[in-house]
């Protein structure tokens, strides 16, 4: 494949003000019908990468570079308008969050029909024609009636699908995908990639494919660039990148992405149940008409049952909207639940109220996904983490509580003296830390894990799972380890539950339900999480 | 929808209730009809019977809430509460305290004027706003935008009061380019209110084109205006087609609300330009404590808020899309 | 020693003002946005042009019965005795030393003549004033601007170079510079405007001929007082009622909005004009309450911020309302109920601080609007006591002169220009606030 390259970048640097620059003197290609990623944790700088080649970064952005050169031509010499010219029409766009990313006032058909109005003269008959024919080619059903239809009225995929078919519009010869698929689930994800590939096939254009997930990387692309704080520490052929990485940090990530093999030779020793819940079912209710009467519930869980054994782990997988995360709320009475019965230690917990639900609290923590928004921010580290001891034991002393908070510091591998900072002080890693902390002091029998370590990078990712792992080992605590990610689930599940809509249709040890599943909507979430194609196992 | 609208309407009742019990307790319970008497016909030097006389052609005269004295449903009926304030339910103003004039047909009389003036005012002082603010959005980070943000501040840091006082020094009596105030009926009314539309405009700019900086801006930031630019629109092309369109939808519910208050005018200004619309009724009511007005229009302003309420609810399902009204 | 309602008022909320200082400047989650305020060139200079004013209106707050005449006077008026003592009939024009209406005059010899007299006070000292007149204000002006000058700049070079040594973070050099010159310029305005007013009525005088400056330095401590101590009044309803709202939903959240919007859709002009005249009916029937014309201009002062206060609280409480609705659906908050926080102990550490700025926004901007609203209200006659200097009383009382040929517009100006200064002053300083405190606009 010695074809000319399409978009050639030398010497790239991107600047926000006078600080540290983003993107540092980076440079690479993208061939003609290649797929060409660049890898990268979160601020690495491969979004700011994608956005300066198309001058699309806010003004206070200062972008140099020797050449951005795009079939010959060099953008960097190009008035505003000229490249108005090249936007949408030579290279186009797709981004993350397709909500967010789609106008959400006007109709599919004339977001798309803005391009062709905007690149091609056509006739209104011949645009309309072109806009299903679009939609038809990324696989959405109907498209004579979605045409109308405003971007909330689709489903994810379908909107992300929206977005491809607007990128298509204009026929471009580079198509830049900036992490197309991370907010959407693994199925879902798979289609659309499958969908990529299959566009790319037809049409000959180059893919410049921007991601942080090195398995979805490995099974989509040609060649590869790592990116470390703004540089490009290694670029390589896929396959030998895989296999031989040869900068340290490419072989970190590698290194810390969770395998789905890791749940083998998991051994197996009966324990009695700590938690039992039965038929439990939580209802929003649907109110209608002049009095708002309830006509009616939205069933988000519904009627599940399962046990939790001293010291194990029960992980509960499911992707966005199947109830997982309102099961766990619902656990631990934070919303209430419609029904069921959860017995703890042989108390049934939903029966309890008022003074002595509170004190039964200490018994089940939970630990959320985003450890930005689960701290207060106008609160001292050690304030958060003594405030459950305040809370439930009034009568331990400042200075038993301090000592408590700076050991448990220690435990979670902070240093002591992060009690007197604030948690905006802290990157994501060290904040999850901080709550599992949180979590801990109160010394509970149980912690319900909200997806604790998707909103964090691999490396980081890997850390927090293995001090989850130690912790359980020393203090004997049980999880419910609530994820959509398949591959942490075999890093640290005992048992699995695999629930859909309000229901589990799966539920066994880890080894079996992840290496050889029973139920169809299993298999196909298996089969849909990107693997590592080359790694040696 | 049609259920939503029902709701709402019904649940307009007991606010409008609330009020009514509100301008009840103010106007006659924390003072009597006693008092209101008093202060009407001057405080020293007044009979006891002039005093009952003046109650007696009010109405004044009856028991507050129960009269004991009356027999059967007019125990109820024959009471201020329920022919003072029940009656504004059914739009029943009664009759002024000061002249025993009809309310109802004076309100309906001068709410033209006011509308003649503050529609044009609001419809004009949107266009104006939302193009200042445009202007700044489109030259943003610059010292055009930078100057129009000084210049909002400066204008939004002066009274009313001087718009109005400077409008008609220089215009009316420097300029002699209209007449300083007055109002006559038909086409010869434009010439008349011309000045305060100009004026209203003008002092709205300060505040209102800022605010809707701050929207557009809001808007600019979001993702699918990164979207736009890389389908290849250009700036203005984005800030027309895709900004504009999502920002008027605050900007539009906003005014909608407003709507129907049009009707009552502008206090200051129809006092100053000597307009008879209902802004000056309520102040030449408020200069003559004449108590009946007050409460009329106390009512009135909280049904047309209430309409607005309503309006705006509806407009937002028909403006966006995303809102279905349930 | 007199202590009138509002002046109580007012000393209480200096107190709560400078306790809430201390625990800005100390807490440092407080210190980036307040460092950023520091940098704010505009920012700093309104802090300052504001904190003059409220220098001013405290002492305009300080009462007692004079010595002399036995009326309730203020420190200020104390200061200002010159001003304040010399009246003169009627309008006269800045700087004039005649009056401004020609009258009926008898000369030494007995003959009438219809002429400009001399005023009593305003240029007395000149002999020939059309001669002496121009070069009389030149060199006076000069007196007091380097009587003033000389000092302000020894003091301020002394203390700007030992804060320069102190590197003092949290406000930053080119603010400091900007500061010392804002502080001299007041200074030597302030001491020209002193120095001129014992010979002159600087600003002219009005229809009974007072001396307007003097109305408008007076104004002062009204506009400051409805601004702040209508804020003191609304805050508690705006933050118990919105945070309760939020916090609790269910039948509470439907009572608290019920009350709103019933308050909300009364017009706010006529709803404080019922509750004025209510006020006034009530004062009129209680007179031997009021023992002298201060007392009772002070409690309709007062009155008028309660109501004000009643009518305004609205706004914020829904806005509270709708933060604290999504404070309550955040994490920390779900964290602490898991760990078993009772539940006014979350409303008190983590909605109450996380909503704090909020509040402080809408304070800051609301103050400007509260002392323009006052000149409207005064103008439709249901704001402050006739007797009570306020901008909004000077406006109404010029505005039927503004016929009269030549204008006497001296009045307006007056106002215009004290009015300006400080809704300008606090409009720039809500905004710098503004940007440092919204969570929105960092970054």
């Amino acid at each position: 494949m010695n074809r000319s390259p399409v978009l050639e970048v030398k010497n790239l640097t991107v600047k926000f003000g006078p600080d540290n620059p983003v993107v540092d003197t980076i440079g690479f290609e993208v061939h003609a019908g290649e797929t060409f990623a660049i890898v990268g944790e979160s601020g690495s700088g491969k979004s700011i990468t994608a956005l300066s080649v198309l001058r699309l970064l806010p003004v206070n952005a200062s972008v140099n570079a020797d050449e951005i050169n795009l079939n010959g031509v060099d953008l960097l010499r190009k008035a505003e308008y000229e490249l108005c010219k090249i936007r949408g029409r030579r290279v186009a766009l797709i981004f993350q969050d397709p909500m967010s990313s789609l106008n959400p006032v006007m109709t599919v058909g004339e977001q798309i029909a803005e391009v062709l109005k905007l690149h091609f003269s056509m006739t209104k008959q011949a645009i309309r024609q072109r806009v299903i024919e679009l939609l038809t080619r990324v696989e959405i059903p109907e498209p004579e009636k979605r045409v109308g239809e405003y971007p909330h009225q689709l489903s994810g995929g379908q909107r992300q699908r929206v977005m491809i078919a607007i990128a298509l519009a204009g026929e471009p010869d580079l198509l830049i995908a900036d992490e197309p698929t991370t907010a959407l689930d693994v199925t879902i994800q798979a289609q659309i990639l499958a969908l990529l590939k299959a566009i790319q096939n037809k049409t000959g254009m180059a893919l410049w494919l921007i991601s942080h997930d090195l398995a979805l990387v490995s099974t989509m692309a040609d060649r590869i660039a790592v990116m470390q704080n703004g540089k490009i520490v290694e670029t390589g052929r896929s396959a030998s990148i895989f296999q031989n990485p040869t900068h340290p940090y490419t072989r970190k990530l590698l290194d810390a992405l969770p395998s789905m093999d890791s749940c083998l030779g998991h051994k197996r020793e009966q324990k009695p149940p700590l938690l039992k819940i039965d038929d439990f079912k939580v209802y929003y209710p649907i109110r209608k008409g002049i009095f708002k009467r309830v006509v009616g519930h939205v069933r988000a869980v519904d009627g599940v049952g399962f046990e939790i054994e001293h010291g194990k782990t029960l992980a509960l997988v499911g992707e966005s909207g199947c109830g997982k995360t309102t099961l766990g709320k619902a656990l631990l009475n934070l919303i209430p639940a419609y029904s069921g019965r959860v017995v703890m230690d042989g108390i049934e917990l939903h029966k309890l109220t008022g003074e002595a639900l509170r004190r039964k609290r200490a018994d089940i923590q939970i630990v959320f996904q985003d450890p930005f928004s689960s701290m207060n921010p106008r609160m001292l580290v050690s304030e958060i983490i003594d405030e459950g001891i305040r809370a439930l034991y009034p009568k331990v002393g400042a200075v038993d509580r301090y000592a408590r908070v700076v050991e448990l510091l220690e435990r979670v591998d902070l240093p002591p003296d992060s009690a007197h900072r604030y948690p905006h002080e802290f990157s994501g890693g060290q904040r999850q830390r901080i709550c599992i902390a949180r979590a801990l002091a109160v010394q509970p029998k149980m912690i319900v894990c909200d997806e604790p370590t998707s909103a964090l990078d691999v490396s980081v990712q890997a850390q927090i799972i293995e001090l989850l792992k130690d912790l359980q080992k020393e203090q004997g605590v049980s999880y419910l380890f609530i994820t959509h990610d398949l591959g942490v689930v075999a890093e640290i599940a005992d048992e699995v539950a695999v629930m859909y809509r309000g229901k589990i249709v799966e539920h066994g040890e880890v080894e079996q339900v992840l290496l050889n599943p029973k139920n169809t909507y299993t298999r196909e979430l298996l089969a849909a999480v990107p693997r590592l194609q080359n790694k040696d196992v | 929808m049609i259920q939503y609208i029902i709701r709402r309407i019904l649940y307009a009742f007991p606010l409008l209730l609330g009020v009514n019990i509100l301008t009840f307790v103010l106007f006659f319970v924390v003072n009597s009809p006693e008092d209101m008497a008093r202060m009407q016909l001057g405080h020293k030097h007044v009979t006891e019977q002039a005093v009952e006389n003046w109650k007696q052609q009010r109405g004044y005269h009856l028991p507050l809430l129960w009269n004991a004295e009356a027999s059967g449903t007019s125990k109820i009926t024959e009471t201020i509460f329920f022919q003072k304030s029940a009656g504004l339910f059914w739009f029943d103003f009664g009759i002024s305290d000061s002249d025993r004039r009809n309310i109802g047909a004076d309100i309906k009389q001068r709410m033209w004027p006011s509308l003649a003036v503050a529609l044009p005012t609001l419809l004009l002082g949107l266009i104006t706003n939302i193009c200042v603010a445009l202007l700044m959005v489109l030259f943003r980070r610059s010292y055009l935008e930078f100057g129009g943000i000084v210049l909002c501040v400066v204008l939004m840091s002066v009274s009313s009061l001087f718009y109005i006082i400077g409008g008609q020094f220089f215009i009316g009596k420097v300029l002699k380019l209209v007449p300083i105030s007055g109002y006559d009926g038909g086409f010869q009314a434009l010439k008349f209110i011309v000045l305060p539309i100009v004026i209203g405009v003008i002092s709205g700019i300060g505040s209102g084109a800022r605010w809707y900086r701050t929207l557009f801006l809001e808007e600019v930031e979001k993702d699918y205006v990164r979207t736009a630019r890389a389908k290849g629109l250009s700036e203005t092309q984005v800030l027309f087609r895709h900004v504009l369109k999502n920002a008027m939808i605050p900007i539009l519910t906003g005014v909608v609300v407003v709507l129907p208050l049009l009707f009552m005018g502008s206090l200051i200004m129809e006092s100053f330009f000597s307009i008879p619309g209902l802004g000056s009724y309520t102040i030449d009511a408020i200069n003559s404590q004449d108590f009946a007005i007050v409460r009329s229009m106390v009512f009135l302003g909280s049904v047309l808020y209430i309409v607005g309420l309503l309006l705006t609810d509806i407009s937002y399902t028909l403006v966006d899309p995303r809102v279905r009204l349930s | 020693m007199v202590v009138l309602w509002t002046d109580a008022l007012i000393f209480v909320l200096l107190l709560g003002m400078i306790v809430l200082s201390v625990y800005m400047l100390r807490n440092p989650r407080m210190s980036r946005p307040l460092r950023q305020i520091g940098t704010s060139k505009t920012g700093m200079v309104s802090l300052t042009v504001l904190l003059f004013f409220v220098a001013v209106g405290l002492l305009d707050s300080m009462h007692f019965h004079s010595k002399d005449s036995n009326e309730i006077v203020s420190v200020l008026d104390q200061w200002l005795s010159p001003i304040r003592l010399h009246g003169e009939k009627t309008y006269s024009a800045p700087f004039a030393a005649h009056l401004f209406g020609k009258e009926l005059m008898v000369l030494e010899d007995g003959s009438p003549v219809w002429a400009y007299p001399r005023l009593q006070y305003g240029g007395a000292h000149l002999d020939d004033p059309e001669s002496e007149l121009f070069y009389d204000v030149l060199m006076k002006a000069s007196i007091g601007f380097i009587k003033s000058a000389i000092p302000a700049a020894i003091v301020l070079v002394l203390l700007v170079q030992r804060l320069r040594r102190r590197q003092n973070a949290l406000i930053s050099q080119a603010s400091v510079k900007a500061v010392a010159w804002t502080v001299f310029w007041i200074v030597t305005v302030c001491g020209t405007l002193l120095e001129l007013s014992s010979y002159y009525h600087v600003l002219g005088t009005d229809k009974v001929g007072e001396d307007v400056l003097y109305q408008a330095i007076k104004s002062i401590r009204t506009g400051l007082v409805i601004g702040t101590l209508t804020t003191l009044i609304m805050l508690p309803l705006a933050i118990v009622f919105g945070i309760l709202a939020g916090f609790f939903r269910g039948w509470v959240d439907d009572t608290i909005q019920y009350l709103y919007t019933t308050l909300n859709s009364i017009p706010s002009v006529l709803l404080i004009a019922a509750s004025i005249l209510v006020v006034q009916v009530y004062m009129a029937k209680n007179e031997e309450q009021f023992t002298s014309l201060i007392v009772r201009a002070d409690m309709r002062l007062l009155f008028l911020c309660i109501i004000l206060g009643v009518t305004n609280w609205t706004g914020l409480c829904r806005m509270l309302r709708a933060e604290t609705l999504k404070l309550r659906e955040m994490e920390y908050v779900q964290a602490a109920s898991a760990l078993g926080v009772r539940r006014r102990i979350i409303l008190f550490r983590h909605i109450l601080p996380n909503v704090m700025h909020i509040v402080l926004i809408s304070v800051v901007l609301d103050f400007s609007s509260l002392v323009l609203a006052e000149a409207v209200l005064s103008y439709i006659n249901i704001g402050v006591d006739p007797t009570t200097h306020s901008w909004g009383n000077m406006i109404n009382g010029a505005r039927l002169e503004m016929a009269r040929e030549p204008v006497v517009w001296w009045s307006l100006a007056a106002s215009f220009l004290f009015m300006f200064t400080l809704v300008l002053a606090a409009n720039l300083f809500a905004d710098s606030v503004r940007d440092a405190f919204d969570p929105r606009r960092m970054g």
